[in-house]
This record gives structure tokens, C-alpha cells and sequence, in this order.
């Protein structure tokens, strides 16, 4: 068999499949579909559709009404959208970076623990399995200012207990603290990178004379800075989303929905999320959900951009 | 090959069609009054008030396939299954919410239901009917009848010296006073509360008292910023920084066991709070025994009043059956359905040991014969007196009148007294922003 000229490279590289490749290469399309018709159905064309709606008025029950850029215009007028946005940004500062030392402090214990290892690391990863609206009501309770754990701890060595979460100075202190619950799959993942770090360049460093820090900046962070990399991308995002907890706690519970100032803990999404299905105002929702979704990729991006300047994989030619 | 990709092919859509919503069952297409599928949302089956209506209707209805989806209104799940064209037949949800659903077009007017049905509106309490009207058009069918009374806690009033006469809301300075005999703080924590106002959740029922009312009577008008609606705001904050300041003040009413036998009550946690009258019920059940007396609320004239709530039932947009639907709704709220309701409470609380404390419902007439025929006086004093309270001030009551942007306007108003009680903003300050948001959000639901 000759190739032509005008024979794309695909179309050559398709000829040279073997029948059994062939065979095996559809086979792939076919397991590879309901993934295919899943993201279409599912995360494409409601994308689609969300960004059409988000250039319109849309009560959810009527047809939409074009109002071309009305919805966009309001995002900068609207001083909830500054207010959740901010709330939002500063608990994703807050939660990040707190997650990742704990999270790396709590896998730097585990990794020296020889015996019981598999017992620790269920138990740091338990809570990572109670639902968040689980979450969100035993924290309510946990934060009580006058009855609650935290406070009571607090008293124990002589500390007065702010209002978690009625001062609306220290709701976000509070919801910080209960983010912290589910710190346990980061633990895991550090605690698997730690483990894969090769003993020979510790007894390495430790020959030339290096300290136990020396040892951790140089040698430990870099080899596991793809995990590191990996839990700042996915805990930013999710902070980004912080949703069900939060809603849970001051917006769900009917205790707590109509006596508490709102405004400290209206997260970006729940401000959405009030925008679209208590309001009906579901064409602005659109249109906040696509702020959201620029904001989240170009912070990605910035992340991305620093990453491929610090983090080292394993195999790659740099 | 072909015949296991569609095999896959099944499988795949059996699994989305599983995925179905709230109206995905039964529902017979256009059927007639008491034929094909009944699928209801927002309603559950908790008790013997619920399951009793429901069995009458199946017993009366035995061709309509009724599918109770139980669980509490979901506004999510709601417009999501109206929007796909899938909505369940009948929704049970909070008469406030009425208004919002009306404008824009996701419920169907009763207007049909009721004639076609011969339903008397009349038998309807007027504040109930009022929730659900807007414009002139009946959306809803109202259930319960909800008001609010002061409960007192006289074991307490006898500690400081009082009685329950010494009481007296109207004179709101002398409140102050009361609250601070009542109230005890001691190294600056909380441990007794005096007097609970109850904010922000009946502030209306404050206003309503210094003569003024937060939406105007259709609905579209916010009267947020009047100096009467300030200074009942200001009454209520006064009384909550009396007593430490809203952080403590709430952390401590969140730790009470509002339903169980460790109730404040029965704990001595609180002496004088508005509440519902539902509480009275709890209150029968688990601390029979507790010094309760029950008063009405009353105007900075001494006289009665009450703020009126409940839930209804409506027929979305794109019902399957709205006649069995409708059927349905009058089933539940007809006099002879609350009757039977009323004498099974009767049973379960004989059953229990525990004093019946009457049913309130927003059919006028069902509680007349309720109250004629079944109620009994438990010989608990106590609680007998408290059932003749209740249904003395129901005839004063007053309720938030439907609204195009109900849902927004309670959050404004509710907002604006949270940002109050957190100090992020004085009275004045909070309630001007407020009715300027008020309106806008007014103004931009009337369109």
C-alpha cells in the first residue's frame, strides 16, 4: 500500500491500524460513549444553555425574554454580587492555604507512624464521608456560643468564646473552622506522595550535612509539590463553590434562616442559588454561575501558569 | 453486536427515565374528577390529622391513584418539574409564597376548581382567603390557620413577685421594666430569658400593633421605613440588648429543646415569648404539668391582635389531573374531613394521657364544629383556658397579604432587622435601605 500527497496523516496512521486495533479502537467508542452522551446531555448543553439564558429574563416558568446585556450590567451594579464574592474570596483564602498545612502537618505525622497506619489514615479520612448537610447542622451546634464545644474548650483554658455565628465578625472564622472537617482526603493524598519519596535522597541530604528543615524544603516539598499542586487546584475550586454546608446552617435551617444576618455568610453560590430558585430570577442566575466560571478559569489558569515553574513530575524532562 | 448496543440503549434511558421527577408518576391524562393518578408534593403524612384526611379521600376516592410524595416544599424540586412540563398535580406550600407563584404564571387560578366543585369560599377564615389571592384571583385553598398568642410562664412571674395580669404588652415602656425583673444575666452570660420579641420573624405583628403595616393591601406598596414600623424595631432590639446582646441572646435560645420534655418551659429558660399557637399542643403533650397561661397579643391599645399564617393548596401549571386535583384539595379542607381529623387526635392523645388542645384550621366552619361537637375541656385549667384564648383572638387576626415578590420582601425586611440586632446598622438606617429595596424589587415583580 502506497500513501498519496494529499493523505492526511490520520487518515495513513487509520489505514495502518490492524483489524484487531480497529476492532479494539471502536470497542473504545463504544465504552467511551454514555461518557460522551453524559457530558453532552448532562454539562454541555446545559453550559450552552446557561449562557443563553444569562442574555435574557428568565422566570424558570415563562419563556425567556432577550435582554441582551441587562443581566451583565446588573452583576456590576448589585451590591450583594461584591458582598458574596467577597465573602467567598476571602474564605477560599482563609481555607486553602490552612487545609494544606494541616492537612501536610497531619500526613508528616502519619507517614512516621509504622504501626496502626491503615487505623490513623481511616480515621483522618472518616469525616470526608459525612454528608455536608450533616456537616452544616452539627456545627451549628458546635459553634454555640453558650453551649457549644468549641466555646466550652475554649473556656477550659481560660479563652471567652466569640459568637461564631451570629457576630458577624466571626461567622467566617466559624465556617473556616468547620471547612476544616474534611481535610482528610488531602491528608491521603499527601500522605501517598510522602510515601513515594525516595529514602535514598534524605540519607543523601543527611550525609552532606543537611538539617531537618534543609530536608523538607529541599528535598520532601519539591518531590511532592505535584501533590501539593494538585490539592491547591481542586480545594480552590471547591471553595469557590461553597454551597451546601453554609446554605445549610444559616439558610436551610429554619431556626436559623430568619434570624440571622445574612449578609456574613452569603456565599457566592448560595447568592446564585437565591437569585435563580427563590427569586426566579433564573437568566441573572445565569449570569452570576458564568462570572463564577471566569473567575474560577482565570484563577485556574494563573495557578496552572505558576505550577509549571515549581511543581516537578516524576519521569518529566524539563 | 447491534443487538447488545441496544440492549445499552435501553438500559441507558431506563436509567434516566428512573431519574424522573416529582410527576413522573401516574397521572392519568385529562382525567375527570376522581379518575387516573394524583400525584401531590410538599405534604407528608407525620400524624393521625394527615393520614386520617388522606384515608377518607382514598375511601371516598378509591379510582384515583394517589401518590403522596412526602416531604416538605421544595422550590427547587418545584419549578424544576414545572419548567420539564412535569409538574406533580397538587402542591402544598406556605401561603406566602402564593403570591409569587401567581405572578408569574406556575400555578393555575381556582377559579374553575371552585365552581366546578361547588366549593363555599365563605367557610374560609378572610385572612386565609386574603394570602391567597392576588388580584382578585383565588390561587390556593387554604389549610391550617395558624396565630400567634403570648405564652407566659407563671412559675416564674410568682419568682419576681408577678402575675400573668401584671403582664401587659401595650404598655411597651413598661416592657422594658418587666423584662429586666424577668430576664437574668449573671457574669454576663444568659440564663433566663424575660421577654422574647420574637424578631425578626413577627416584627409585621409589632408594626401591626403601633398601627402600621409592612406591604400595603395589594400587595405592591413596602412601608418599611414608617416611624411606627422604626419604633417597633426599636422595642424589640431594646429588649434583646437588655438581655446581653443578640449573640447571647440567640446562642441561648438555640440551645432550647423547643419539642421535647426539657422544653423551656419546663426548664424555666424563658418567662413571657409570642409564639405560634402549635406550641400549645407541644407544650400538652410533653410538660402537661407546667404553669403555662396563655394571652392574647395585643395594640399599644390594649386590644387583640394576631398575625395569621398557614399553607394552602394550589394546582401548578401543567397539571395532569387537575380535577382529581382539585378534589383533592377540597377533600382535605372540607368541614366533615377536619371533623374526622380532629376526632382521631381526640383518640391518640386519650391514648397517650395527654389533654386535646384542638385543631385550627382556615375552614371557619370545621372549627366551629369542631369546637362544638369534639373539643372537650381537659379539666387541665391551665390548657383549656389557653384553647379559649386562641380561638377568641382569631377573630383579630391579620395576615401578610399576597404579594407578586412575596418571597423577595420578606427577605428585605428580615435582612434589614438582622443587620439591626448584629449592630451593623441602626434602625432608622436599616428600615430606609430596606424600603428602598422593598420597592425596587416590588416595583420590578409588578412588570
Amino acid at each position: 500500500m502506497t500513501t498519496t500527497a494529499t493523505d492526511t496523516p490520520r487518515a495513513t496512521a487509520h489505514r495502518r491500524l490492524s483489524p484487531l486495533a480497529r476492532r479494539e479502537a471502536r470497542w473504545a467508542y463504544v465504552f467511551l460513549a454514555p461518557w460522551i452522551v453524559g457530558f453532552l446531555v448532562f454539562f454541555a448543553g446545559p453550559m450552552l444553555a446557561s449562557l443563553w439564558l444569562s442574555f435574557t429574563e428568565y422566570d424558570i416558568v415563562n419563556a425567556p425574554r432577550f435582554t441582551g446585556l441587562d443581566n451583565y450590567r446588573q452583576l456590576l451594579t448589585d451590591p450583594m454580587v461584591a458582598r458574596s464574592l467577597g465573602n467567598t474570596v476571602l474564605f477560599t483564602v482563609c481555607h486553602v492555604p490552612l487545609v494544606m498545612v494541616i492537612s501536610l502537618a497531619l500526613a508528616m505525622l502519619l507517614v512516621r507512624v509504622k504501626r496502626l497506619q491503615g487505623f490513623f489514615r481511616t480515621v483522618f479520612y472518616l469525616p470526608v464521608m459525612t454528608p455536608a448537610v450533616a456537616v452544616g447542622v452539627l456545627f451549628l451546634l458546635l459553634l454555640n456560643t453558650q453551649d457549644g464545644l468549641v466555646n466550652r474548650a475554649l473556656g477550659v483554658v481560660g479563652i471567652d468564646g466569640p459568637s461564631w455565628t451570629t457576630d458577624p465578625h466571626w461567622v467566617m472564622p466559624g465556617i473556616v473552622l468547620m471547612s476544616l472537617w474534611s481535610l482528610g482526603s488531602s491528608v491521603v493524598i499527601y500522605l501517598a506522595a510522602l510515601q513515594n519519596v525516595p529514602r535514598e535522597l534524605h540519607e543523601a541530604a543527611t550525609v552532606d550535612g543537611a538539617s531537618g528543615w534543609q530536608r523538607f524544603r529541599n528535598v520532601t516539598l519539591p518531590m511532592i509539590s505535584s501533590a501539593l499542586f494538585f490539592t491547591l487546584i481542586v480545594n480552590t475550586i471547591a471553595a469557590l463553590q461553597m454551597f451546601t454546608e453554609v446554605y445549610t446552617m444559616y439558610f436551610g435551617n429554619r431556626q436559623t434562616q430568619t434570624s440571622f444576618n445574612a449578609d456574613a455568610a452569603t456565599f457566592y453560590v448560595i447568592y446564585l442559588f437565591q437569585q435563580a430558585f427563590q427569586f426566579l430570577h433564573m437568566g441573572y442566575a445565569s449570569a452570576l454561575a458564568w462570572l463564577l466560571f471566569l473567575i474560577i478559569l482565570a484563577i485556574t489558569v494563573v495557578q496552572m501558569k505558576l505550577g509549571n515553574r515549581f511543581v516537578y513530575y516524576e519521569g518529566e524532562d524539563r | 453486536m447491534r443487538r447488545r448496543a441496544a440492549v445499552g440503549v435501553a438500559v441507558l434511558v431506563l436509567t434516566l427515565a428512573g431519574c424522573g421527577g416529582v410527576g413522573s408518576v401516574g397521572g392519568g391524562s385529562g382525567g375527570g374528577a376522581g379518575t387516573g393518578g394524583l400525584t401531590t408534593m410538599g405534604f407528608g403524612l407525620p400524624d393521625e390529622i394527615a393520614r386520617t384526611r388522606v384515608d377518607l379521600f382514598k375511601r371516598e376516592h378509591p379510582e384515583v391513584k394517589l401518590d403522596i410524595v412526602e416531604g416538605s416544599f421544595d422550590e427547587q424540586q418545584f419549578l424544576s418539574a414545572v419548567a420539564s412540563g412535569n409538574p406533580p398535580d397538587l402542591v402544598y406550600l406556605d401561603r406566602k409564597l402564593v403570591g409569587t407563584y401567581a405572578k408569574r404564571g406556575s400555578i393555575l387560578p381556582m377559579t374553575d376548581c371552585v365552581r366546578d366543585q361547588g366549593i363555599d369560599l365563605d367557610q374560609y377564615r378572610p385572612a386565609a382567603r386574603e394570602q391567597v389571592t392576588l388580584d382578585g384571583t383565588l390561587y390556593g385553598i387554604p389549610e391550617f390557620y395558624s396565630v400567634r398568642v403570648v405564652y407566659l410562664n407563671e412559675a416564674l412571674l410568682r419568682q419576681a413577685g408577678m402575675t400573668a395580669a401584671d403582664v401587659d404588652l401595650s404598655d411597651w415602656q413598661g416592657l422594658v421594666d418587666l423584662n429586666a425583673k424577668l430576664a437574668t444575666v449573671s457574669d454576663g452570660k444568659l440564663t433566663r430569658i424575660g421577654i422574647d420579641p420574637k424578631i425578626p420573624e413577627f416584627l409585621p405583628m409589632w408594626a401591626r400593633a403601633n398601627g402600621a403595616q409592612l406591604l400595603s393591601a395589594d400587595g405592591r406598596s413596602a412601608n418599611l421605613s414608617d416611624p411606627k414600623v422604626v419604633e417597633a424595631l426599636q422595642t424589640g432590639l431594646r429588649l434583646i440588648q437588655d438581655q446581653g446582646g443578640w449573640g447571647k441572646f440567640k446562642s441561648f435560645r438555640d440551645t432550647f429543646d423547643f419539642f421535647g420534655a426539657k422544653s423551656p418551659l419546663s426548664q424555666n429558660q424563658i418567662a413571657v415569648w409570642p409564639m405560634e399557637d402549635w406550641f400549645l399542643n407541644v407544650a400538652a403533650k410533653n410538660t402537661p404539668d407546667a404553669e403555662l397561661v396563655v394571652k392574647p397579643f395585643v395594640d399599644r391599645q390594649g386590644r387583640p391582635l394576631t398575625l395569621a399564617s398557614g399553607s394552602a393548596w394550589v394546582i401548578p401549571k401543567g397539571a395532569k389531573n387537575p380535577a382529581a386535583a382539585c378534589t383533592f384539595a377540597k377533600t382535605m379542607t372540607a368541614t366533615a374531613t377536619w371533623v374526622a381529623a380532629a376526632k382521631a387526635r381526640v383518640e391518640a392523645r386519650k391514648s397517650e394521657g395527654s389533654p386535646f388542645t384542638g385543631l385550627y384550621t382556615g375552614n371557619a366552619d370545621a372549627d366551629r364544629q369542631i369546637f362544638a361537637e369534639v373539643y372537650q375541656p381537659s379539666g387541665n385549667k391551665r390548657f383549656d383556658d389557653a384553647v379559649q384564648t386562641i380561638l377568641a383572638v382569631q377573630q383579630s387576626a391579620f395576615s401578610i397579604p399576597a404579594s407578586p415578590a412575596g418571597a423577595e420582601f420578606d427577605k428585605v425586611w428580615t435582612d434589614a432587622v438582622n443587620r439591626v440586632l448584629s449592630g451593623q446598622a441602626d434602625p432608622v438606617t436599616a428600615l430606609t435601605r430596606a424600603q428602598d429595596e422593598a420597592t425596587a424589587v416590588l416595583s420590578r415583580a409588578s412588570k
